[in-house]
């Protein structure tokens, strides 16, 4: 007998970051730690430490949100070439 | 015992089995069982009833409850099994133990609201047992025995009565006590549920790689269910001290008998009372009543049949176009043997079929075998 | 604001579009409901970005079942909760408009009007998305989908948005309210505040959609806050009965909103006209209609 289930939380295995085709390049000097970045990040994958904010790059699809709405513009968005 | 009628009974035992979660929606022939648990719900004997907008919203309420652990409970008929039909297959997906009464009533068009097995027999391939009860005593006495095994193997089952023939019936009825089956019966309290404390994800999405696997397993637990049935069948009938034959089929004068009907549910009493007479003028001739219609007791079906000189399938149903369901069923169940098998379709949107038609089919069984339909028009069709 | 990736309920790694609206609402509304919570989610985009076996996106209790069900589902959770006598565990769906608006509206209507303890969440993306960007009753008037074509004879919905909200406020319900993928404050406020109320609670939130609405990624939160700057998306609560206004609109001419968006690139100047003069007779005169 198998219920059809998942664990929790299990799709962090899926690294999404190899989706992407431009990625956020932080300016920690200019960075504020408002978390704005953070909040609206559809993946999750920033995170502000005492440094500023952190981005992770096994899920970060590259959509620019951060970029969009970061404040103090401290969020450039570079191509990657493939 | 006493006296009421039978979907009166069916609340009751539902009531004794102590649901947590239970919803209904009304509609003809099981209304009467929905209004009696209903008032039982208002007198404080149930803990929730969800008077539901619709028969959808009654399985898919049924279906959360039982999914965060709750023993829960429907009832329907027809058209409100058939509305309920994307339900029927993700709750059996989703191994989740639901009990539902049907009611069984002819499916539209045209409209009727009287009896025959097309609505349940139209969901047979969903993944739920399904049981099918000849007197109002079975319906209260599978009640149980259904709860028992839905939540031992985490799979649904429907307990199938006749339409008015058994749910407005009214006659002397004993309703097991709660004490009595808390004894057969015990709390419901599933490893995997939704709860906080331990989260799980329910109704995953499946790409083909894992699709088809989770529908083999579905459909190997549903073969097995097979020896669960009859083992708790035999101990819930030790207990209540009434049985009805292993629990897949029952055997009546089949062992001798030349000529066999088979044939499911409350026609079955008019099958006996036919075979009773004929017997009294010494013909050979029985009766396999098949209980459990899903799992197919295919070994058991071969064996009561093998070496008959003609078998009858009797049915309230029918599949346009293609040889009737039961009777497709017998026959993959003898695919070996050499056994003449006719097929006769009839008491369709409540068509009575009496004692006189059936010792009628038994003449035929003395024949070569037919295919044919009890039609007995009354009245042309313009 | 310190923020650890490993507190969230909804984690990385799910399938979404990049940019995606409903991944945005969908982290939000569980940082502000916690882990005493379950998730009763409708087939949609988010159902199937965030479930699909052996893998989920959920650190909570989660069931998906049907298209249409989850408010009844949701029923039955709450039901199951309260036979065993819990009172603190949050029953929450989350769907689409498709769910909400067109396929599942009747059953949603009943559990309304019964005033179950259910939170519904419906991310609003103005199209049936997850089957390739068919119109729903929740599409905006003359815009774009694959059954709302833009052709010789007609261009893009020919009907109004249906007004969701103001029906469900019609079923006497405890608490309605609208938010956004761009008001983040306000939608964590709004769903704090709903958790801690008994009954159907109904937060309809607007949620840019990259692929269906056709914009840049980086514009999902830009347009949500443009659909309520321009007036067009209605930002209220209405609790008890008892209406608030959350945010006025600054007035942005509509076409602003537009432009970004080529599921409105076929509008003429009349009809942006038509749609601005609609979204001012509403502000200004309590007339006319408006998309939220």
């Amino acid at each position: 007998m198998i219920i059809p289930h998942a664990k929790p939380g299990t799709a962090s295995k899926n690294k999404t970051g190899s989706w992407r085709d431009q990625e956020p390049d932080i300016n920690k000097n200019k960075c504020i730690k408002c978390g704005m970045c953070a909040t609206h990040c559809p993946e999750g994958a920033i995170e502000i430490t005492k440094d500023g904010a952190e981005v992770n790059y096994d899920y970060c699809k590259g959509c620019g949100i951060c970029a969009e709405v970061c404040p103090v513009k401290a969020i450039t968005m570079r191509k990657i070439k493939k | 015992m006493e006296t009421m009628e039978g979907s009166k009974g069916v609340a009751d035992v539902v009531v004794n089995c102590e649901p947590d979660v239970v919803a209904c929606f009304p509609i003809t022939p099981s209304t009467h069982i929905a209004e009696d648990l209903n008032k039982a719900y208002m007198d404080g004997k149930l803990k929730t009833y969800v008077t539901v907008e619709s028969e959808f919203g009654a399985i898919s309420t049924i279906v959360g409850g039982s999914a965060a652990g709750a023993r829960s409970f429907s009832t329907t008929s027809s058209q409100g099994l058939a509305l309920m039909h994307e339900v029927i297959f993700a709750a059996a997906g989703i191994r989740l133990p639901l009990v539902m009464v049907v009611a069984n009533r002819s499916l539209s068009a045209p409209l009727s609201i009287w009896n025959d097995h097309q609505d349940t027999i139209s969901e047979r391939d969903s993944g739920w047992l399904q049981l099918y009860c000849e007197t109002n005593q079975e319906v209260i006495d599978t009640v149980p025995l259904a709860f028992r095994i839905a939540e031992e193997l985490m799979l649904p089952v429907m307990v199938c009565m006749d339409g008015f023939y058994l749910t407005h019936a009214v006659e002397q009825l004993d309703i097991p006590t709660k004490e009595v089956i808390r004894k057969f019966l015990p709390p419901y309290n599933p490893k995997i549920k939704l709860d906080p404390e331990n989260p799980i994800t329910l109704g995953v999405y499946a790409k083909p790689e894992h699709y088809q696997d989770f529908r083999n397993d579905l459909d190997d637990d549903v073969h097995a269910a097979r020896e669960k049935i009859k083992e708790r069948s035999k101990e819930w009938a030790n207990i209540i001290g009434r049985g009805y034959g292993d629990g897949l089929i029952e055997k009546y004068n089949t062992d001798d008998a030349e000529r066999v009907l088979v044939a499911m549910s409350s026609v079955c009493g008019n099958i006996k009372e036919a075979v009773d007479e004929l017997r009294a003028n010494g013909e050979k001739v029985g009766l396999l009543r098949i209980k459990s219609f899903r799992p197919f007791p295919y070994d058991e079906v071969k064996k009561a049949l093998t070496g008959k000189k003609h078998v009858g399938v009797v049915e309230k149903d029918m599949s346009a176009g293609a040889f009737p369901p039961l009777y497709v069923d017998v026959a993959s169940a003898l695919y070996s043997e050499t056994v003449p098998l006719s097929s006769f379709i009839g008491g369709l949107g409540g068509r009575d079929i009496t004692v006189n038609d059936i010792k009628e089919l038994f003449k035929k069984l003395e024949n070569e075998p037919v295919r044919e339909w009890i039609l007995k028009r009354e009245l042309p069709l313009k | 604001m310190e923020f650890k990736r490993e507190d969230d309920l909804f984690v990385s790694g799910h399938t979404a579009c990049a940019g995606c609206g409903a991944a945005i609402i969908i982290r939000t509304v569980m940082r502000a409901l916690g882990k005493d919570t379950i998730i009763v989610n409708a087939t949609s985009c988010s159902e199937i970005f965030s479930s699909c076996y052996p893998t989920s996106a959920w650190k909570v209790p989660y069931i998906h079942v049907t298209f249409e069900n989850a408010a009844a589902v949701a029923t039955g959770i709450a039901k199951a909760l309260e036979a065993k006598g819990n009172d603190h565990t949050t029953v929450v769906v989350i769907a689409g408009d498709g769910a909400t608006y067109d396929i599942g509206f009747g059953i949603m209507s009943g559990v309304m009007e019964r005033n179950e303890n259910v939170l519904y969440i419906c991310y609003d993306n103005e199209a049936y998305m997850n089957t390739g960007i068919q119109r729903s009753g929740a599409t905006p008037y003359k815009a774009w989908t694959t059954t709302s074509q833009v052709g010789t004879v007609r261009q893009g919905k020919q009907e109004w948005k249906k007004n969701l909200t103001e029906i469900a406020r019609a079923h006497n319900i405890p608490y309605i309210a609208t938010s956004t993928a761009g008001h983040l404050i306000d939608l964590t406020k709004k769903v704090e505040k709903a958790k801690k109320i008994k009954g159907f609670r109904l937060i309809n939130v607007l949620s840019p959609c990259v692929a269906g609405w056709k914009y840049p990624p980086n514009l999902t939160v830009k347009l949500a806050q443009l659909a309520v700057d321009t007036g067009l998306w209605k930002m209220y609560e209405v609790e008890n009965g008892k209406e608030t206004i959350n945010m006025q609109p600054k007035f942005t001419p509509v076409e602003e909103y537009f432009k970004p968006q080529k599921r409105f690139k076929h509008l003429t100047k009349e009809d942006i006209e038509d749609i601005q003069n609609k979204v001012n007779d509403y502000w200004k005169n309590g007339k006319g209609e408006i998309y939220g």
